[in-house]
């Protein structure tokens, strides 16, 4: 017993649950979004295993694949498999068979929804990790794509099909995460330096990258509160969704005018909130 | 706090015009996204400069919320004075001024607003003309002016308590002040 809350303790942070949650409150979000007529709670756990399952899997690949990045990044060299508590071979049989697990479900629950959350994990761990991540610093488009999935698939899954919704839901998503991305890789420039990895701020400078982001966190805001809008949420949460969408506005426009590490730094931290709590007035509105 | 005043943005107050209701909206909206900012940068984000511009939105929009509301005759009149106060302070805290003009700006536009949010909802209660609950909404202007005051004089060097201390009771007084509003305006 103590032996496996020994290993559940070191694979713990290789999903990097943090990550894994938000992107899990999308996906449950854009099946609650949906407002299937019955609720099933049986749907709605499998769909949340099933999601969680491949989220992680492909985080876990990602970790592997990026083990000698991870080592030379001061942020990540204390990470299980950086520092050797975990063997690659180990990381890797887990992040596979967490993947296999996670499509295998999502596939038997919806073909269509197995197919999405596929192509997440496709875009994740092939497009962006393996081919993209270490080449340009566009790949975080690729990353966002997958980012989408969740969503996406989540709304397909309560719906039965992909509608204009959906995509905007995930293009949302999509838009998001440069301000999350783009913030990170400001905050640690040097650690991405270090490890020879493109990213925004190395390639471009970080005045075009905070204008990035201010771009990119308009479009977020604009996307999801249409959204809001077409998903027909109550006055109430709508109100709410504008006041923070606001908070990220102020705080994207204050980062291009008044650039300070304290404000990248809040503008990152503030993104996931704002992500997760859009999410939960989804979620909410639709109960 | 955060939640308090998300759980007032969503529900807001029934059968409001949409002037008051944006008002209202906007007040506890600076609210929500401040105790944000304040659990993710900690506490010295209050030493910005931009903190005395932001804070300002909170007793002019409650107030100009509740002018529209409940003194139907002065809402042109009030409105113009919150834009222009407003502006004001927005002016004088961005040029660099060295007589006591900015201060006095601030004083004026804080100590009106102020003293609306305090005294309208109380005296609206002892009239019988509002529910007795309704004065909490004066409550909570009390409390948020005692939190503005006991920053104010901290940033201008003469502390009336210690930083320690104010920064101690900051969060509870802020999370009286929110919830004092929330039962004021329901009770509304």
């Amino acid at each position: 017993m103590k032996t496996i809350i020994v290993k559940l303790r070191l694979y713990w942070p290789l999903t990097k649950s943090l990550q894994t949650g938000l992107l899990l409150s999308t996906g449950l979000a854009g099946y609650m979004s949906a407002r299937c007529p019955v609720m099933h709670w049986y749907d709605f756990l499998g769909m949340g295993l099933s999601l969680f399952l491949a989220i992680a899997g492909s985080t876990i690949l990602n970790m592997w694949y990026d083990r000698d990045i991870d080592a030379v990044m001061n942020r990540t060299h204390h990470r299980p498999l950086a520092n050797g508590r975990i063997t690659p071979g180990e990381a890797l049989r887990l992040g596979l068979v967490f993947s296999v697990l996670g499509v295998g479900m999502a596939v038997a629950m919806s073909p269509l929804y197995g197919l999405i959350v596929f192509g997440g994990l496709f875009f994740d761990v092939v497009v962006y990790t393996l081919w993209l991540k270490r080449r340009t610093s566009w790949s975080i488009v690729w990353g966002g794509i997958a980012g989408g999935m969740p969503i996406l698939a989540g709304r397909a899954f309560g719906t039965g099909h992909i509608d204009g919704l959906g995509l905007l839901l995930a293009l949302a998503v999509l838009f998001w995460i440069p301000t999350h991305i783009l913030t990170f890789s400001m905050r640690y420039h040097e650690d991405y330096l270090a490890a020879e990895i493109p990213t925004f701020p190395s390639t471009y400078g970080f005045q075009v990258t905070r204008k990035t982001i201010a771009v990119s966190s308009i479009l977020a805001a604009f996307s999801i509160a249409i959204a809001g809008f077409l998903l027909g949420m109550e006055w109430g949460f709508l109100r709410l969704l504008a006041v923070l969408s606001g908070g990220l506005l102020i705080l994207a426009v204050a980062s291009v005018f008044r650039p300070t590490e304290r404000v990248n730094f809040g503008l990152f931290k503030y993104s996931s909130m704002y992500m997760l709590g859009a999410m939960l007035l989804i979620t909410l509105s639709a109960l | 706090m955060c939640f308090v005043a998300s759980y007032q943005i969503i529900t807001g107050v029934e059968g409001l015009a949409s002037i008051p209701m944006i008002a209202y909206t906007v007040g506890f909206g600076v609210l929500l996204v401040s105790g944000l900012l304040l659990i993710i940068l900690g506490f010295e984000v209050l030493d910005s400069p931009i903190v005395v511009i932001v804070s300002t939105i909170i007793p002019l929009s409650l107030s100009l919320g509740l002018v529209w509301e409940h003194l139907a005759a002065f809402r042109t009149l009030y409105l113009v004075f919150t834009i222009l106060g407003f502006l004001a302070i927005v002016f004088t805290r961005s040029v660099p001024i060295k007589n006591k003009l900015p201060v006095l700006v601030l004083a004026s536009v804080h100590g009106i607003a102020g003293m609306i949010i305090f005294l309208l909802p109380v005296i609206m209660a002892i009239r019988g003309s509002s529910q007795p609950a309704f004065s909490l909404v004066g409550l909570g202007g009390a409390l948020i002016g005692l939190g503005g005051l006991l920053l104010s004089f901290l940033k201008a060097g003469k502390p009336i308590l210690s930083r320690i201390t104010i920064l101690k009771i900051l969060p509870g007084l802020l999370l009286l002040t929110t919830a004092a509003f929330v039962v004021g305006f329901s009770a509304a």
